[in-house]
């Protein structure tokens, strides 16, 4: 099945979900809303005609305008792909349904994506850090990340040993 | 047996056994000879250059030639080989690790990422620029990983500087 039929399918299914095909890209895009993703993820895996058993990736993003999370999905069966995107703008938090219970692999996925880019997913069941430690201070893949300069007392800048050179000398 | 019957009536068991071949000798002498060749560093693989020492503890490159055997716990180690990126993360560990260890005890910082940060010395948020900014290193191996032989010289470096230990002041 090709992206397109997918589209069309969905599109009857899921009226409100405002589903947009993009097609600037070597394979289209289908961008659904934020609140949808759970609703469309499940009839993808569950239609036989679908049957996407395995979410190969689930990404987070920063664009100029926009966070957004992107998911590739595969189907073994028949072996056809599909990209799904969700996104918001930066001026408010993104908060996306989470996939976890339909693909178990999406859990750490959505994690690190927490992690590195402060997207919410409702619903997962252990919405904590997956790489940095619970107590760390803002989502270091944004671009706006200021880092910390030390965390528990442990320094993480670099030590200027010019400025100290030029302190022993005078 | 037959030994115990030939020392049978005399003062004591050691008296007469040996040759007279006892050494006499400091005690710095003696157990800095004791320490430098048997380092027992602590397995503690971070990064890329774990690979390097896996090589040079394997039979290639044959580190036990040098006394110098992997310990599975820092209670029997004399030595930290910081081998590879130290995360803030890990940090916190290593200073544990660290004071676990019994006296004297050595760190060898080992590649450029636990040297200065290396790589990630302008970006990595996470990690350590320089682990000696958290634990007092003895010797730096430089390198990208640092090749196995470069590794045995900074363990040479690290036996010359235990011969130069005494017991009256301590420095490690």
């Amino acid at each position: 099945m090709t992206i397109p039929e997918i589209f069309n399918i969905l599109q009857e299914k899921f009226p409100e979900a405002e589903l947009v095909l993009e097609e600037n890209n070597p394979d289209p895009i289908i961008r659904a809303k934020c609140e949808a993703i759970a609703d469309i993820s499940l009839l993808l895996r569950d239609d036989p005609d679908f049957s996407f058993d395995s979410l190969m990736c689930l990404s987070g993003v920063e664009t100029v305008e926009e966070f957004q999370t992107v998911y590739h999905l595969y189907s073994m069966l028949h072996n056809h792909k599909v990209t799904l995107r969700a996104g918001g703008t930066k001026e408010e938090e993104l908060i996306v349904p989470t996939v976890s219970h339909i693909w178990p692999t999406a859990d750490w996925h959505e994690r690190e994506s927490f992690d590195l880019f402060g997207i919410k997913y409702t619903d997962h069941p252990d919405p904590r850090r997956i790489l940095l430690p619970d107590d760390w201070v803002g989502y270091p893949l944004r671009k706006d990340y200021e880092p910390q300069k030390t965390w528990h007392k442990i320094p993480l800048t670099a030590i200027d040993y010019k400025e100290e050179d030029n302190g022993d000398e005078s | 047996m037959r030994q115990l019957e030939v020392l049978e009536g005399k003062m004591g068991l050691i008296e007469g056994r040996f040759e007279p071949n006892i050494i006499v000798t400091s005690t710095d002498a003696i157990f800095n000879w004791a320490r430098s060749r048997s380092i027992w560093p602590l397995t503690f693989g971070l990064a890329c250059c774990a690979i390097e020492m896996m090589a040079t503890n394997a039979s290639r490159f044959d580190l036990d030639r040098f006394g110098i055997f992997p310990r599975p716990t820092p209670r029997q180690s004399d030595c930290l080989l910081i081998s590879g990126t130290v995360t803030a993360k890990m940090g916190e560990r290593l200073v544990t690790l660290y004071e676990q260890m019994s006296e004297p005890r050595y760190v060898i910082s080992m590649g450029s990422c636990a040297n200065s940060g290396g790589p990630y010395c302008d970006h990595g948020y996470h990690v350590i620029k320089g682990v000696d900014q958290i634990l007092p290193v003895d010797v730096y191996i430089p390198g990208c990983p640092p090749r196995p032989e470069a590794l045995i010289d900074g363990f040479l470096k690290l036996r010359d500087l235990i011969m130069k230990e005494t017991i009256a002041k301590p420095s490690a």
